[in-house]
């Protein structure tokens, strides 16, 4: 395969080849995580160790060009002595290589490497790991690997406990739209732990992305919708408890890019496939708990409310282009209200997301200029969103996301409306 | 004296017929060309009708801010405007090509100027044209990062770009023309040079404080660091 390995150095391709076939691979982007790295790496391999010592398997870091000496890390990490389980040998050799990839960092393009490691090591199983997850135990591994192995299935994808505000994004926009439009009740299409069969990763490696956008940011979003239309045996694994990175960007505009414009193109892309009447996708969850943790958080919401209105008054040749009159009219009137009588209503926000993903689609002015206009509107959601939930229990949380995925579903044909209409 | 009479109006008479001899092909022929020329913008129309349609040259229009100015002053879509005026330019071809077929001394150079003239006239347009895009697409992407990086009057900030911007494709479009060149320039230079020196103004003006608060942390003193005014405030957690 020469197109995929030409991304592989010389050097990295020799490593591979003294490793030989394996059954399971296990990767780990990184670019400056030298904090959290090593924890991480550690874990894997005591989950390797733990359950899969009959398998040969390997763990490749693809590194971004980090400057805190995160590979060394990862390397020391590889030969130190286990902490979590001193007691478990591997039967086989378990290998670890660290490889530098050139035009990073880039989440794609690390992931586009470790899916050419896997191709070219014919891995049985792929798992990838997030290099700040520092909650992960040796059992995540199983978690992930084990449905591909033992069950058969395509694709895993992790469910986890996380803090009510924690994924607001994920929360109001992907996985009610994942559910309503792509009919797949998947908690976290937009992994950042997850794993997959070796066949499927062939697929997403050859998958024609990886010289536009959606090969270099919000990669992990698109292969797992591309494998959801595909309808691929996808299975939901709970991992446990996901905190949040103290170094996670929180750069709300490239969310934004990553999420809502990785979701806009993979509808533009497969919208005929998904207005059909599409079967919907059954992602059983295996181990699942409660997926809302109630610590105390100290989230601006005055702000939140302020940025809202702000947008929307001065973004309004914007929206003319973007939002139908009767919807632009309405986030008006609600950018006037004050902070305590402010409420985004679901169907309003699900009618505004709809309307920016018809606006994609026809590209009423620059689809990446509607991605990030959406950016203001969102900030009003987050708002409602954490004044419903302020006081909520971890069940009113959940009826509360799940009213809003109904509200999704029901107003399906407003997008097919909009999506095909003039405007 | 009869005589002489006679024979002049017959030379008169011969030389008006040997005129009328010379001058009726010339204008058939130019007659003809108008009428090929009408054929030949006709179908030119009709095509670049079709190729902007097929382009969605109306929605690329509509990026720049040209529809709504022209729905505005209730004028047809640009695709009509566009296929319009390459049905004229095309047809006054012929047609003055058609008159300097008449042989009029002194037209075949006006003739010549104009057709000189058409490759500077179409580079013109296709400067304003772009440059009106580009206004559009600079100006809209200044207003929405402004907005999302919380600074003060994001619209004021767009649309000085939008104004910079325009300014300039106008001036480069006269000059392609060769309309005031000079003039143009002169004026652009004076309103841009002018804004840059009210932004620098306005900027050291009102960034001093942060600029010596800069200066002072990387080349002076250390500072002893400042209590923090109110409660640490956690991000807001998108994915």
């Amino acid at each position: 395969m020469p197109s995929e390995t030409s991304i592989l150095s010389d050097e990295f391709i020799r490593e591979l080849i003294n490793v030989g076939e394996v059954d399971i691979l296990v990767g780990v982007p990184t670019y400056n995580d030298g904090r959290t790295v090593g924890q991480v790496v550690q874990a894997v391999r005591g989950g390797l160790l733990q359950y899969f010592p009959r398998e040969r398997a390997v763990i490749i870091n693809a590194d971004g060009g980090s400057r805190d000496g995160t590979q060394d890390l990862v390397r020391a990490a590889s030969i130190s002595d286990l902490s979590v389980a001193q007691d478990v040998h591997a039967l086989r050799t378990l290998h670890s290589i660290s490889t530098r990839y050139d035009g990073g960092p880039s989440s794609g393009i690390a992931l586009r490497t470790i899916l050419a490691a896997a191709d070219l090591l014919q891995a049985k199983a792929c798992a990838l790991v997030a290099p700040d997850s520092t909650t992960l135990e040796p059992n995540w591994v199983e978690s992930l690997l084990r449905p591909l192995l033992r069950d058969g299935r395509d694709l895993v994808l992790p469910v986890y406990r996380r803090h009510k505000f924690e994924g607001l994004l994920i929360r109001n926009l992907v996985y009610p739209m994942t559910r309503a439009i792509y009919k797949c009740p998947v908690r976290e299409p937009y992994p950042t732990d997850f794993a997959f069969s070796g066949v499927l990763g062939s697929r997403f490696l050859g998958q024609d992305i990886w010289s536009q956008d959606q090969g270099l940011h919000g990669t992990e979003l698109w292969l797992a919708l591309s494998a959801i239309v595909e309808r691929c045996k996808v299975t939901q694994s709970f991992l446990g408890t996901k905190t949040r990175s103290e170094t996670a960007p929180a750069d709300l505009v490239n969310a934004m890019r990553e999420s809502a414009g990785v979701m806009f193109a993979s509808l533009e892309a497969n919208f005929a496939a998904l207005s059909s009447s599409l079967e919907p996708l059954e992602a059983p969850c295996s181990g699942c708990q409660t997926t809302v943790s109630l610590e105390h958080s100290r989230l601006n919401r005055k702000r939140l409310h302020q940025m809202f209105a702000f947008g929307v008054s001065e973004l309004e040749p914007v929206f003319m282009s973007i939002l139908s009159p009767p919807v632009h009219d309405e986030l008006r009137r609600l950018a006037k209200l004050p902070e305590e009588r402010f409420s985004y209503p679901e169907d309003l926000w699900v009618r505004t997301v709809y309307e920016f993903a018809a606006a994609y689609h026809k590209a009423v002015i620059g689809r990446d200029h509607i991605v990030q206009a959406l950016v203001p509107l969102f900030r009003g959601r987050a708002f409602t969103f954490l004044t419903e939930n302020r006081d909520a229990s971890a069940e009113e949380v959940e009826a509360n996301i799940e009213s809003l995925c109904k509200t999704f579903e029901r107003e399906r044909p407003f997008l097919l409306e909009a999506w095909n209409g003039r405007k | 004296m009869w005589q002489n009479f006679i024979s002049e109006l017959n030379r008169t008479m011969h030389e008006i017929v040997g005129s009328l001899g010379r001058f009726l092909p010339r204008f058939f022929e130019m007659l003809t060309l108008i009428v090929i020329g009408w054929i030949v913008a006709y179908v030119l129309r009709a095509v670049v009708r079709s190729a902007l349609r097929l382009t969605r040259f109306d929605k690329l229009s509509a990026h720049t801010g040209a529809t709504p100015l022209l729905r505005g002053a209730a004028l047809p879509s640009p695709t009509e405007i566009v296929s319009r005026f390459v049905f004229w330019v095309a047809w006054l071809g012929f047609i003055l090509v058609g008159v300097s077929a008449l042989g009029i001394v002194g037209l075949e150079e006006h003739v010549s100027s104009f057709f000189g003239f058409l490759p500077r006239l179409f580079a013109g347009l296709f400067i304003l044209f772009f440059g009106l895009l580009a206004a559009s697409f600079f100006s809209r992407a200044v207003l929405l990062s402004g907005v999302n990086a919380e600074l003060p009057s994001p619209r004021l900030i767009s649309w000085a770009v939008r104004t910079m911007i325009i300014l300039f494709v106008v001036s480069m479009a006269f000059e392609e023309l060769g309309i005031g060149s000079h003039t143009v320039i002169v004026a652009f230079a004076l309103t841009f040079g002018s804004l840059m020196l009210g932004f620098a103004l306005a900027f050291g003006l009102g960034g001093k404080d942060l600029a010596r608060k800069y200066l002072e942390r990387k080349f002076g003193r250390e500072q002893p660091p400042t209590e923090p005014s109110h409660e640490h405030e956690d991000e807001l957690s998108p994915l």
